[in-house]
């Protein structure tokens, strides 16, 4: 499935073509039903990602159709990955072979875990988006070029080249750029910090007045 | 900004440290864990050769993939059995508490940590699991989170966090007989929609809420995420303290004084400032009832499925894919639609309290022909509670299931699941296309009396015309 490898280090953006999956609330149950996470390891996701749409649309599911296998970034609608905080779901979209999703509105946790993966999330107004998904409907294949820095999307039609600014907000982006979007060392190196704020918290002082 | 906020309040306190990135690192209070988000957490601390940094701030149960018949060892599902088992290595190489099967204090994670006494007023808590807002009703700060998360909190006992805005939700006026949070949570999801709670934490306030049991709080809690809040909760008063009084892990003797009067002072303040309101009334609310793909497709009872012309410009599309989905048709009615399946339980509503009213409407009635009812209590302490007070004999008699606790077919990650088109009855929280198991099986979401009625009924069915009748032998089998 992913031939790329996996994001590590800092992230400036991604280049590939452009998978449309359209419309609103589509939650992590959809993305990844239940019965794929009886696992102890994400490795094997890849084949569950929208499993029950897919089998639905019977191969015409955009996952399927043969002009999107290889992409690399996903566009969606509002409130995309909501519902179930299962990080299985943007592991199977890793798996995948996404690396970077575009959008109109994404559900806080879904967010989250992407960002701890190394996949931003970027979003756009609703006429930018369906805007951008028109784009790509009318040129299969085309690549995209995604920025962080700014965060912005091309795509290249011919002899004109599409642009659309997109959002990112500063903390994440911060995170992204410099690499430290997997920040667990840093939690860890705090450790001095940590202490001082335990000590400070009643329930873990037999509520002891102050 | 919000400010002076219990929100406010508990996120100071538990602030380590400001990250490079803009993020809070923020201290964690209670982790708790279960099979299905935290394997792989465990093997990522051993990939970068970390321990567990307060093993004693973690505990363990099992639910999600628990069979709810027979829970004799080793499971018929290889998968599930190795979940276990990896969740029992784990929590035993690390130290960790695991309430497992039989320990008498196994159950869903959102029931056993508040009957523990576990989640108390003014901690953070988190859990790789969404519905983790549940433990907000004691005035916590608590938030579902992914497996990474899971990773950094067993390495570190803290999370980078942005902090949300507070919308304050005020609910004025009194439920109605027959009326419970669950139909509270739907309306309020139902008029602010699934997705304007991103970015928030929404306070519940006001008289209504007030006058809640801590059950029906932690219902309303649990589904503040249906409303794409991460985070919900209630301000901690005389309810919370009397619920949580000789719990065995609340604090006891001298402690409980001190733990009282610092518990009382994280409440939003009346000078506390919100970055939005919105109030509601409770006694215009009918039982509430899912009729579409999302929690905010609800309607009352004695509504119609709305049409095209009813709904918002931008909620057509997903309207249209529910009437498909559903096979139901706009202006139809709710009340009499043929269900298949009742299920009554899951983290949501498979508390005492629920059983309580469920059996209420199921006393001296029998389920309706055809129909597969089943109760799944939410924890070992919930089932001998309930077992002793005779609600197991009330529903069995009444022609339901009683079942071992787990989350069961609330997300089918065990053998309760439905079947190809079946329609269920469900008191758990998310009527999601394919949630219960089933690529095309539907799920109306309601309270649990009103799932025990659509049993009796074998279709949708008002509850308050139930209750309001007195059950007889003759009508039961009538019905039956």
């Amino acid at each position: 499935m992913s031939a790329t490898p996996f994001p590590a280090g800092p992230i400036q953006g991604c280049a590939g073509r452009a998978v449309v999956v359209p419309g609103d609330d589509i939650d992590t149950d959809r993305i990844i039903p239940a019965r794929y996470l009886k696992c102890v390891t994400f490795d094997g996701l890849a084949e569950g990602v929208f499993a029950d749409d897919r089998s639905e649309l019977a191969g015409d599911h955009p996952f399927d159709r043969a002009e999107n296998q290889g992409a690399a970034i996903l566009v969606v609608n509002r409130n995309f990955g909501c519902g179930s905080s299962r990080e299985h779901a943007p592991q199977a979209l890793m798996r995948w072979g996404l690396r970077a999703v575009i959008g109109e509105s994404f559900a806080e946790i879904f967010f989250g875990n992407c960002l701890a993966l190394g996949i931003p999330c970027l979003s756009a107004d609703h006429d930018a988006v369906l805007a951008l998904q028109a784009a790509i409907a009318a040129h299969p294949g085309a690549v995209l070029q995604l920025d962080l820095e700014p965060p912005r999307v091309t795509l290249e039609a011919g002899s004109e080249i599409l642009e659309w600014p997109l959002a990112l907000a500063a903390g994440p982006r911060r995170m992204l750029v410099s690499g430290e979007w997997n920040g667990t060392a840093q939690l860890v190196d705090h450790d001095t910090e940590l202490r001082a704020t335990a000590s400070r918290l009643p329930y873990l002082n037999g509520f002891a007045a102050a | 900004m919000s400010a002076g906020t219990l929100y406010d309040k508990v996120w100071e306190l538990h602030r380590v440290a400001d990250l490079p990135g803009g993020a809070t690192q923020l201290f964690i209070g209670l982790h708790l864990i279960h099979e299905v988000t935290s394997p792989q957490a465990f093997a990522a601390l051993d990939d970068l050769g970390l321990t567990v940094r307060h093993p004693e701030r973690t505990v363990a149960t099992v639910d999600h993939i628990v069979p709810t018949t027979s829970q004799a060892r080793p499971f018929a599902d290889p998968l599930a059995e190795a979940m276990l088992a990896t969740l029992e290595g784990n929590c035993a190489r690390h130290g960790i508490t695991l309430h497992g099967l039989g320990s008498g204090r196994q159950g869903i994670v959102h029931v056993i940590a508040p009957e523990l006494g576990l989640t108390q007023p003014g901690m953070t808590v988190a859990c790789g699991d969404s519905h983790t807002s549940t433990h907000g009703a004691f005035g916590a700060i608590a938030f579902g989170i992914g497996t990474s998360q899971v990773r950094d909190v067993l390495a570190s006992q803290s999370l980078a966090m942005a902090k949300l805005k507070v919308r304050r939700i005020r609910v004025v006026g009194v439920l109605q007989s027959g009326v419970f949070a669950k139909d509270l949570v739907l309306h309020i999801i139902r008029r602010l929609g699934v997705k304007s709670g991103v970015g928030y934490a929404y306070e519940f306030a006001g008289p209504a809420i007030e006058a809640l049991s801590m059950e029906e709080r932690m219902t309303l809690c649990n589904m503040a995420i249906e409303g794409g809040a991460r985070c919900g909760y209630v301000n901690p008063d005389a309810v919370t303290f009397a619920y949580l009084k000789g719990r065995p892990h609340a604090p006891s003797g001298d402690a409980w004084e001190r733990a009282v009067a610092w518990w009382s002072s994280l409440a939003s303040g009346p000078q506390a400032s919100f970055d939005d309101e919105v109030v509601f009334d409770a006694a215009t609310i009918a039982p509430t009832i899912t009729w579409g793909i999302t929690p905010g497709q609800a309607i009352g009872v004695d509504e119609t499925v709305p049409t095209l012309d009813q709904t918002e410009s931008d909620e057509r599309p997903i309207a249209e894919e529910a009437y498909r989905y559903m096979d139901l048709r706009p202006g139809a009615p709710i009340e009499g639609l043929p269900v298949d399946v009742c299920f009554i339980g899951s983290c949501t509503n498979g508390r005492l309290s629920d059983l309580r009213a469920a059996a209420a409407v199921a006393r001296g009635r029998h389920v309706a022909a055809g129909i597969k009812a089943f109760v799944v209590p939410g924890s070992e302490q919930v089932a001998a509670e309930a077992e002793a007070e005779g609600l197991d004999a009330v529903f069995r008699a009444a022609g339901f299931e009683w079942r071992e606790p787990g989350c069961s077919m609330c997300l089918a990650m065990n053998p309760d699941r439905l079947e190809g088109r079946q329609i269920s009855a469900s008191s758990s929280n998310r009527n999601f296309k394919g949630r219960q198991g089933s690529a095309t099986g539907r799920t109306l979401l309601m309270s649990p009396a009103m799932v025990a009625a659509a049993a009796v009924s074998g279709h949708v069915a008002d509850v308050r015309r139930l209750v309001a009748a007195p059950s007889t032998p003759e009508s039961a089998s009538t019905r039956a």
